[in-house]
């Protein structure tokens, strides 16, 4: 029976990868979440038959061994009730903060995985061997962590709390003082034999669980694409580590898949913005931003009317939207996606161009416009459209500000000096539909809106895209 | 107030100051337009149009007292008489070439704008006059030169034998030579095209045509303008001409300086050594022409059989798409120096453009003259680097210093080392495990490094979906006998299954609202 599990558990891994794989591309993608569906169906029917084999033999203590089936049959249930009413009710405004929350689940079920296995061995009493203990107590310091790094990234998502860095004086020192006592305790428990070890174990738990919550807490809104990718990243290595210490490869292979993958999206996410990994995680990014350029004198902005940006548009025969985070707050992928069609059918070259951090979540303003029913081979990356934007008449730029800025280019002293961004400001027109002349999420003002061939359209992003759309007739 | 769209008097004239598209963007701006019977016939816009749009059609008499007149060509001297005073005239005024013209709109008391003096930057384009008519004048001459030339544009491989491509050659990269090179490509001819501005190369090579050449020092222009050529200068382009010209079946010329007279590029002897039936069209023959034997306004046939064309009225000959153009451009000018869109036209003497086109400025309470406002200051092209400021920014660029080679080495090195000593010390259970993770990883860079950037919302609820696989173990931990472990197991087995059902499905939701177009 074990033998046919560990098959099993070999051809779900596999169709793990094969989801991965078939993610890469839209024609594929559908096909890909499937794979990943069958091959968890599998991996649970697996396990199941498994503990009913176990059952039948006489492994396990009968009267508990029952309980426990009837534990994993209840609370599967309800796990999956809740997981589908989640998934039915999500708005895709609201993605970031639902895939953040799934974050810390797992993070949450990985240390109590944790402190299971720990709680089995030393109820034995046996001397453990060091190697495991370490491996408990590894999966129990990056679930924690995941846990509450998860929850405040959740938290600052859905507004719940302030979006802006929190800056506590010292701050790297307290994250590496508490890393060097998490390694301490480890050497500890590592040694302890029978119930000594819950004292460092828990003592770990409070910390990681502090500095998890430290770690997201001290970085900013605009940073969210890469915590949410780094989050993924953790609890993809909490997942390993529990298989490392249950010794179930089938858990230590999807760790590593999930691992990897969200570490890599948060490389690229970094290299989006032209920061290193570690300046990101270090957090209070933005803070100190507004200093530059403070006393500059941009010159003037020129206002344009809803009207005006509609009659423009119909002069025009391209045109390119560029949306950022503000499209999101505003809903406004309705009307904007509405916008597109009327374009469209009046003969109108109109494409998207999508900066890499636009949103807060990697992949944010895709799944929007996408939910708007926009075509996504009208999509384009950054890269697809600057060297087009010289031949474009019209750039909407909609709740779009730092990814859009040309100081990131001219100005070797902006914080946000060498960040690709969208040169929107090459087109023939630009159109910034903002509310008001604040600074972007980087504190740095945007020279763009003083530019030559710029246009402000103030208010709220929904209301004058309808307006827009309204003119057009 | 009114404006007033007269009938243009000059002998041959085919285009109106506004179309009836534009005098309804007029009216929109809050003013009332009046266009002068049979203003528009010449350009397709008889005066049904004007009426079918809701404009009024008046006049001579109505048209010249109104309280703006907006037209194409420089009002004659009895028009000027025709006007009120502080009145306002738009037109193409050439201020620069005429100053007995300024001299007497200043008498009439009148304010005057002259669209061709609309500095060159990038706000003003809009309303850049020139560039629009130079953009259909080079088009027609393409035109014109195909109507000439004997023989196809394109070349072809036909059943009746090989059709070779014609050679165009066009001199002056501006607004005009572009739009003939553009023309002439899409013909399907071999376009090459020479300009004094070494900068406008990557703009020659955007339109599909060949820059030529030459070996000289050349100066970057600050005002957007050509300029004259020095003499050495010339000396070396002269050869340049003569080889490109004599080797092309069409020469187009569109070399201008403002101000003064057209330059002489193509003489009389390289006319003379082209091949019978080529065409050359002197764009410049307004300004006294680049070739030689440039007649103005007339067809030149000369000895070995080259077709010269003189047209100065190229974009006239396209009268209803020039008088769309320019009525725009009129529009947008209207737009500016109407702000508060209520028909009231206010001029804002510290703004570059209004500045650069005020000609004549009527004094307040209707002065006997009008206060002469021309030259404006120059206008720099902000785009053009000049000397100056790469001296006072030295790029002081210092290029990180490479990090030693050889401590990479000893890292990887040291490294390998730690590793192994771990992997000796740790018990034999846990290298297969470790086997496996790392392969893990390694797969899941390369699975992952190329994932299309539109889908990594969707990868990552996936990657949620499955990394709730931790569910495995805690339903392995659920039989086991206490409770207090079954407890926690079943929270766990909870939680991981909201992952597992909630990511598969979100995703699904998702990809299934990604529709290609």
């Amino acid at each position: 029976m074990v033998s046919f599990v560990s098959g099993a558990y070999i051809l779900s891994a596999l169709l793990f990868i094969f989801a991965l794989a078939g993610l890469s591309k839209h024609e594929t993608a559908r096909r890909g979440n499937q794979f990943g569906m069958a091959g968890m169906g599998l991996a649970l029917a697996a396990t199941l038959l498994l503990v009913l084999d176990q059952l039948s033999s006489d492994s396990y203590d009968t009267t508990s061994a029952w309980v426990g089936l009837v534990i994993i049959l209840v609370a599967g249930t309800v796990g999956a009730v809740i997981g589908i009413r989640l998934a039915r009710g999500v708005e895709m405004t609201g993605m970031p903060e639902l895939i953040a929350m799934m974050h810390s689940f797992v993070g949450l079920a990985a240390v109590l995985v944790g402190y299971n296995t720990y709680i089995e061995v030393a109820e034995l009493g046996v001397h453990s061997d060091a190697v495991h203990n370490a491996e408990v107590f590894l999966g129990v310091f990056i679930g924690a962590v995941t846990f509450t790094g998860s929850i405040v990234a959740n938290l600052k998502l859905s507004a719940k709390m302030k979006s802006s860095p929190l800056t506590l004086p010292g701050r790297h020192q307290l994250n590496l003082a508490i890393l060097v006592v998490s390694a301490v305790l480890m050497v500890w428990f590592m040694l302890a034999d029978g119930w000594v070890g819950m004292v460092p174990l828990a003592l770990m738990t409070v910390l990681a669980l502090v500095l998890g919550f430290h770690l997201v807490a001290a970085i900013g809104g605009g940073d969210m694409p890469v915590v949410v990718s780094m989050l993924n990243s953790y609890s993809g290595w909490a997942a390993a580590a529990a298989g490392f210490m249950l010794g179930n490869d089938l858990l230590i292979i999807t760790g590593a898949l999930v691992g990897s993958s969200g570490a890599i999206l948060s490389y690229i996410m970094c290299k989006a913005m032209n920061r290193s990994f570690v300046s990101v995680i270090a957090g209070g990014f933005g803070s100190d931003g507004a200093v530059s350029g403070e006393a500059r004198d941009y010159g003037e902005h020129r206002e344009i009317q809803a009207d005006d940006v509609a009659a423009l548009l119909t002069d025009a025969s391209s045109v390119v939207i560029t949306p950022g985070y503000g499209m999101a707050v505003a809903q406004a992928q309705y009307p904007v996606a509405e916008l597109t069609r009327k374009l469209r059918d009046k003969g109108i070259d109109v494409r998207f161009g999508i900066h890499p951090v636009a949103g807060r979540l990697p992949g944010h303003m895709n799944v929007l416009l996408a939910e708007a029913k926009v075509p996504y081979d009208i999509v384009l990356e950054m890269d697809e459209i600057n060297d087009d934007l010289p031949e474009v008449d019209v750039v909407l730029v909609i709740g779009a500000n730092d990814t859009v800025n040309p100081a990131a280019l001219e100005e070797p002293n902006s914080p946000i000096a060498g960040m690709p961004v969208i040169e929107v400001w090459k087109a023939k027109d630009v159109i910034v539909f903002k509310r008001s002349m604040a600074t972007g999420y980087a504190g740095v003002q945007n020279p763009l809106f003083f530019k030559e061939n710029t246009q402000m359209l103030f208010g709220d992003a929904k209301d004058k895209v309808n307006e827009i759309v309204a003119a057009l007739g | 107030m009114r404006i007033g769209i007269p009938r243009e008097s000059r002998p041959g004239e085919t285009l109106v100051a506004a179309t009836a598209k534009t005098a309804a963007q007029l009216v929109a701006l809050g003013y009332d337009v009046v266009v002068e019977q049979g203003a528009g016939t010449a350009a397709d816009q008889p005066d049904s149009a004007y009426l079918d749009a809701g404009i009024d059609i008046g006049t001579a008499t109505d048209v010249w007292t109104s309280d703006v007149v907006v037209k194409v060509n420089a009002p004659t001297d009895a028009e000027i008489g025709l006007l009120r005073r502080g009145a306002t005239v738009i037109a193409l005024l050439a201020p620069a070439r005429s100053p007995e013209l300024v001299e007497r709109l200043s008498a009439a008391g009148v304010t005057a704008l002259s669209m061709d003096a609309v500095p060159r930057i990038s706000r003003a384009q809009s309303m850049d006059v020139l560039s629009s008519m130079a953009n259909v004048a080079g088009y027609r001459a393409v035109i014109e030169a195909a109507h000439e030339f004997g023989r196809l544009f394109t070349g072809q491989v036909t059943a009746a034998g090989k059709v070779p491509p014609a050679r165009v050659f066009v001199v002056g990269a501006g607004v005009a030579g572009l739009a003939a090179i553009g023309a002439a490509g899409s013909l399907g001819a071999i376009v090459r095209a020479f300009d004094v501005r070494p900068e406008v190369a990557e703009q020659v090579e955007s339109m599909g045509a060949q820059f030529v050449t030459v070996d000289m020092e050349q100066e970057v222009s600050s005002d957007g303008y050509a300029k004259e050529m020095t003499a050495e200068q010339e000396a070396a382009t002269a050869a340049m001409y003569d080889e490109e010209a004599r080797a092309a079946d069409i020469v187009i010329t569109t070399a201008l300086i403002p101000g003064r007279p057209a330059p002489l590029l193509v003489t009389a002897e390289t006319v003379a050594a082209m091949q019978p039936g080529s065409v050359v069209v002197d764009m410049a023959a307004a300004n006294g022409g680049n070739v030689a034997a440039t007649v103005t306004d007339q067809r030149v046939v000369t000895a070995n059989g080259v077709t010269v064309l003189g047209y100065t009225d190229l974009a006239g000959r396209l009268a209803a798409q020039t008088s769309q153009l320019y009525g725009t451009n009129i529009v947008n000018l209207l737009k500016l120096i109407t702000p508060e869109k209520d028909g009231a036209l206010t001029l804002d003497m510290d703004d570059v453009i209004q500045r650069g086109i005020t000609v004549s400025r009527s004094v307040e309470g209707g002065g006997a003259t009008a206060e002469i406002m021309w030259p404006p200051p120059p206008v720099q092209v902000s785009a053009a680097p000049t000397g100056e400021t790469t001296q006072v920014m030295p790029v002081e660029k210092v290029p990180p210093t490479p990090p030693d080679p050889r401590r990479r080495l000893y890292a990887a090195g040291l490294a390998v080392v730690l590793f192994l000593a771990l992997a000796t010390l740790a018990p034999a259970s846990f290298l297969p495990s470790l086997t496996v993770f790392v392969l893990a990883v390694v797969i899941g860079f390369y699975v992952i490094g190329n994932v299309h950037h539109a889908l990594h919302t969707p990868l990552m609820s996936v990657t949620n979906a499955i990394s709730g696989i931790i569910v495995v173990g805690a339903i392995l931990q659920a039989p086991i006998d206490n409770l207090a472990v079954q407890i926690i197991a079943g929270v766990a087995i909870l939680l991981a299954s909201i992952n597992v059902f909630g990511g598969f499905l979100v995703t699904r939701r998702m990809l299934n609202m990604f529709q290609k177009g």
